[in-house]
């Protein structure tokens, strides 16, 4: 069982008071009618599945309760960090050196 | 390769089994092949020998990174079924039962298919109702499934508690007859061993590390831990590793892996007649022939690559399983492993060309493509000797995502072995 950060609680706690809500930082259109099929589906199927470095979208489901972002190894489940909702997307130099 | 026959088995047993050999040569790469298939799994090694066998094209390798048959295909708990609910993949799924009916002949080579049956319990309104539209659904499309009363449901496995203040009482079950199990190693070998036969090289411990393609954009080959190998074809059927393959090539795939446990008991005598799922309470059950319980679980919520899972979801499912079957409330489990898994956002599988010319998938079987080995084997060769899909997997596309139309099995089963 993974032992999760949250940035609001600011508090560590077991994965059972979380859900995982899949990969961050994908942009919802504001008039989906508008879209082309393409990036509907970019938007809505695809995804990064790496074997490596995932951002990624926790909720605190059983404490605050709100969404927030992680960055965690998807081959050790090692969490290097999580930052809140709306915070932006960690760039490559960042990611690197949290994983010194 | 020697045959398996009455008269070789008393032979052997007479001499103390010393005149076997070895079952598939392991030879070094040759510089090229017509077609390389990434990943010994039971797909992979199928689609070779079918490919061989069917279509006369021999001059093939499988690539393994690891040891033949040491993904999912050594990992998973067997069960085997058809009753989907859509015409796609009942056609898909039946058509690798019919398979599995004659494979140990094929063969040469015992898979141990067992038809125990399998039945899968239905807890609620909901279930009951979703359970009777697939008997419906199965049955429009010449697949066996037929309604069990609860009584029946336990007159065909005893251990099963029906009692009414169960947390999750058993409400009734559909039984797919024809459904069951078979060995997992077995499978892997036997396909090996008679692709090998007819030339086709099983190269293990040798990694794609990436994927070679001309500047007009078709694939040329692979570059991998024994060095580059030319290709004219290459399928990839690498389950929990695909999205790391394609990404090689430049494709993203609508995939996301996952861990997937399961756990096997103590061995004990002959206990359990066939095979029992639950989606509900998310617990299936067999007994292996050795006489371990062989339990599934569900997988984690987040995506890895780790091949372990964690222990509250093996709990989980043991708390499912002490309530349907109080009398193993008692037992000792022996061994618990994972498997990477890889999950479409439809639950099917993807058995196709890709954009890229020479270059097809077949992936996206997530917690549930054992079943489909020899089918989906079968077809994928088509797939590839032919440069279109078969009939039977002609839906099963990369560009559903796109269109839209799905082969929802997702909202169909919530889960699905
Ligand atoms: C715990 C568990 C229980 C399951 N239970 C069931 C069940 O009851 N019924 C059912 O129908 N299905 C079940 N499944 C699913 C089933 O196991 C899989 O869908 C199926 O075995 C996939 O077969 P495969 O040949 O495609 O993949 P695999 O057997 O995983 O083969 C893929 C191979 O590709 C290799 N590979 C990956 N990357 C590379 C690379 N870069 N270079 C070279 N080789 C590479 C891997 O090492 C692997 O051997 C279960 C799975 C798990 C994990
Ligand atoms: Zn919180």
């Amino acid at each position: 069982m993974l032992l999760i950060h949250c940035p609001y609680c600011e508090a560590e706690r077991p994965e059972l008071e979380f859900a995982n809500a899949g990969e961050a930082h994908i942009v919802r259109p504001k008039d989906m009618s508008q879209m082309s099929d393409e990036d509907f589906e970019a938007m809505f199927f695809i995804r990064d599945n790496p074997k490596g470095i995932n951002l990624e979208r926790w909720r605190h489901v059983h404490g605050c309760g709100r969404f927030f972002n992680a960055i965690r190894s998807t081959v050790t489940d090692k969490f290097l960090k999580t930052y809140k909702a709306g915070e932006p997307r960690p760039s490559g130099d960042e990611i690197a050196e949290l994983m010194k | 390769m020697r045959n398996f026959n009455a008269f070789t088995l008393a032979r052997e047993a007479l001499r103390g089994h010393k005149g076997w050999g070895k079952q598939w040569r392991s030879p070094e790469p040759k510089k090229s092949y017509d077609v390389i298939i990434i990943g010994a799994g039971g797909h992979g090694l199928g689609t070779a020998y079918y490919l061989a066998k069917e279509h006369g094209i021999t001059n093939v390798a499988v690539l393994e990174k690891g040891w033949l048959g040491g993904g999912n295909t050594g990992r998973n708990t067997t069960i085997i079924r058809s009753n989907y609910l859509y015409d796609e993949s009942a056609g898909l799924y039946d058509h690798s039962v019919k398979l599995w009916e004659t494979l140990s002949e094929e063969l040469n080579y015992n898979v141990m298919f067992s038809q125990r049956g399998v039945m899968m319990l239905a807890h609620n309104v909901h279930d009951v109702q979703s359970a009777q539209r697939h008997i419906h659904a199965n049955r429009l499309n010449g697949v066996d499934n037929e309604w069990l009363t609860p009584q029946q449901a336990k007159d065909y496995c005893p251990p099963l508690s029906i009692s009414k203040s169960a947390r999750y009482p058993v409400m009734g079950a559909a039984l797919q007859r024809r459904g069951g199990v078979a060995r997992h190693d077995a499978v892997a070998w036997g396909f090996a061993r008679q692709a090998s036969a007819m030339g086709v090289d099983i190269i293990q411990n040798c990694e794609v590390i990436s994927i070679d393609r001309a500047p007009s954009g078709e694939v040329t080959g692979v570059q991998t831990t024994k060095g580059p190998i030319g290709a004219k074809k290459v399928g990839v059927v690498a389950a929990g590793h695909t999205s790391v393959l394609m990404e090689m090539a430049g494709v993203r795939m609508p995939l996301e892996s996952y861990p997937l446990q399961a756990l096997v008991s103590e061995p004990v005598k002959p206990v359990f007649p066939c095979v029992v799922m639950s989606n509900a309470v998310h617990a299936y059950i067999s007994q292996s022939d050795k006489g371990e319980l062989v339990i599934g679980a569900g997988t984690d919520s987040y995506l890895s690559y780790s091949q372990t899972g964690s222990m509250h979801i093996l709990q989980h499912t043991l708390d499912a399983i002490i309530e349907l079957y109080p009398m193993f409330s008692r037992m000792k489990m022996l061994r618990t492993w994972g498997g990477i898994v890889d999950v479409t956002p439809d639950r099917s599988p993807i058995l196709a060309k890709t954009p890229v010319p020479n270059l097809y998938v077949n992936c996206g079987w997530g917690t549930g493509g054992f079943k489909a080995t020899p089918g989906s084997a079968n077809v994928f060769a088509h797939t590839i000797a032919r440069d279109e899909p078969h009939k039977i997997n002609a839906g099963f596309t990369l560009e559903r995502f796109r269109t839209g139309r799905l082969i929802d099995e997702a909202a169909a089963a919530a889960v699905a072995h």
